[in-house]
């Protein structure tokens, strides 16, 4: 079968392994992944750069996810018996890498926020906690983005490889492939999972330029650029 | 509690593993060595050809860097099984996949360690008579160093993660190990090991990259953004 006829095939678009279902996983285990990752990173980073302190964790903290490599996260996670093999094992696996980039970008944003804008935020009577919201948050919100966008980015395209510990997935035809040895479902697989980080890519390129506030425009198109390099390792 | 008769004992840390199994451990660790180097020497080849002539012709930049941008978004999973039907089960399909990576953040470094060098020193070396090619090669790269050496460890060391994907198609170093370490029965021990072997292969290259900008490019203590 030609992967033409493959995509082509309802078969394929139907029932637990079709297409839709696959993809769904996959926007769940993401989700979920996304989900745990913020509530453990955007506190730390929002308090340690609103004191400023920790840079060197919040620096750092890149680098060393860096040199992790995500299979031996998985496959570790996925052999602990209390987690298993599976979405679970996925989906803290997930969280896990999506921490770094979050906790460095909303750190940088936030530490970064001008000293007379503070100052001028104290001088108006404005205390800690408002401080936080009102100015810091805001003003760091083109860089906080670009960190979730990355962190997103990641991990739906890192949920492809989960499928090797026996999660769901659009990553499930490529490595039910590898082991039926069918090289139509491999490239159809390979081309799913390529498409749909792609495709969060772009929605969420989208996204990030539409909650930047109008104000900050012109200084994201700077921030945006420096960001250019790419912080997160590809999956 | 009295373990039951099938459990088997399956630690996550055993010295025995490695001394019994150090033939393994290091023959995964020669070809994780290659796998690396060879995909980032490669990338390389590329990398710089295309830098200059991204300078060269302006209005390669937007499409060449936003070309990569969408390329570095498409997981090694998915272009490591697009090159397979190519080159087979051999190690070409790991390195030139990975090669892609490393090309990007390379090409990337390059092109903003150039651009990011003063206008005014530009106009000074130029007043001082300095042809082009002089200008490249004297004071434009020299400048952008740091940067570019930045990207070449950045490179580097995410290679070493990612060569563990090869596992796939055979040639995935320590991965091949983690992954059929997994496969026999969650092997613990096998799989911790040659994790934690990939991260210290991992940090080896960061310091002796950072060992290599500081020896060769004294001018670069300052902090270089990354």
């Amino acid at each position: 079968m030609s992967v033409w006829e493959w995509f082509t095939d309802p078969a394929n678009w139907t029932g637990y392994n079709g297409i839709p279902i696959r993809t769904w996983e996959q926007i769940e285990i993401s989700f979920w992944a996304m989900a745990i990752a913020l509530v453990i990173a955007m506190p730390i980073a929002l308090i340690l750069g609103h004191q400023r302190r920790g840079i060197f964790l919040a620096t750092n903290v890149g680098n060393i996810g860096r040199a992790i490599p995500t299979l031996g996260v998985l496959t570790i996670l996925a052999s602990i018996p209390e987690i298993g093999i599976g979405n679970f094992a996925a989906i803290l696996a997930l969280a896990l890498f999506a921490i770094p980039p979050l906790l460095t970008n909303t750190f940088a944003g936030i530490a970064s926020v001008d000293d007379e804008v503070l100052d001028a935020a104290k001088g108006i009577g404005m205390g800690g906690f408002r401080i936080l919201s009102r100015v810091e948050l805001p003003l760091a919100l083109p860089l906080i983005a670009a960190g979730i966008r990355t962190a997103t980015v990641q991990v739906v395209a890192t949920a492809s490889l989960a499928a090797l510990v026996g999660s769901g997935g659009l990553g499930r035809y490529v490595v039910d492939g590898y082991s039926l040895q069918d090289n139509t479902l491999i490239i159809a697989g390979a081309i799913l999972t390529a498409l749909i980080a792609v495709f969060a890519d772009l929605i969420l390129g989208f996204i990030e330029r539409r909650i930047t506030p109008k104000g900050l425009r012109e200084q994201t198109f700077v921030a945006s650029e420096e960001e250019e390099i790419p912080e997160a390792a590809p999956a | 509690m009295v373990p039951s008769a099938s459990e088997v004992p399956n630690p996550w840390f055993s010295w025995e593993y490695v001394t019994s199994n150090a033939d393994l451990l290091l023959t995964a660790g020669r070809e994780h060595v290659f796998l690396t180097v060879s995909s980032v020497l490669l990338a390389l080849v590329f990398a710089f050809p295309l830098a200059f002539l991204v300078r060269r012709y302006r209005r390669l930049e937007a499409p060449v860097l936003g070309l990569s941008g969408v390329l570095y978004t498409i997981p090694s999973l998915a272009l490591i099984s697009l090159l397979w039907p190519i080159f087979g089960l051999t190690p070409w399909t790991v390195i030139i996949a990975l090669a892609v990576y490393a090309l990007l953040v390379v090409l990337r470094n390059t092109v903003v360690g150039l651009e990011s060098v003063s206008e005014n020193v530009v106009d000074a070396a130029r007043g001082m008579g300095m042809g082009k090619r002089q200008l490249l090669v004297r004071v434009e790269l020299p400048l952008a160093m740091p940067t570019i050496l930045a990207g070449i460890r950045i490179a580097t060391v995410t290679t070493v993660g990612m060569v563990t994907i090869g596992a796939l198609v055979g040639y995935g170093g320590f991965g091949t190990l983690i992954l059929s370490g997994f496969q026999a029965n969650f092997y613990h021990a096998q799989i911790m090991t040659a994790t934690l072997c990939c991260v210290l292969l991992a940090f080896i290259f960061e310091v002796l990259l950072l060992v290599l900008e500081r020896v060769t490019l004294p001018w670069s203590r300052q902090e270089v953004p990354e």
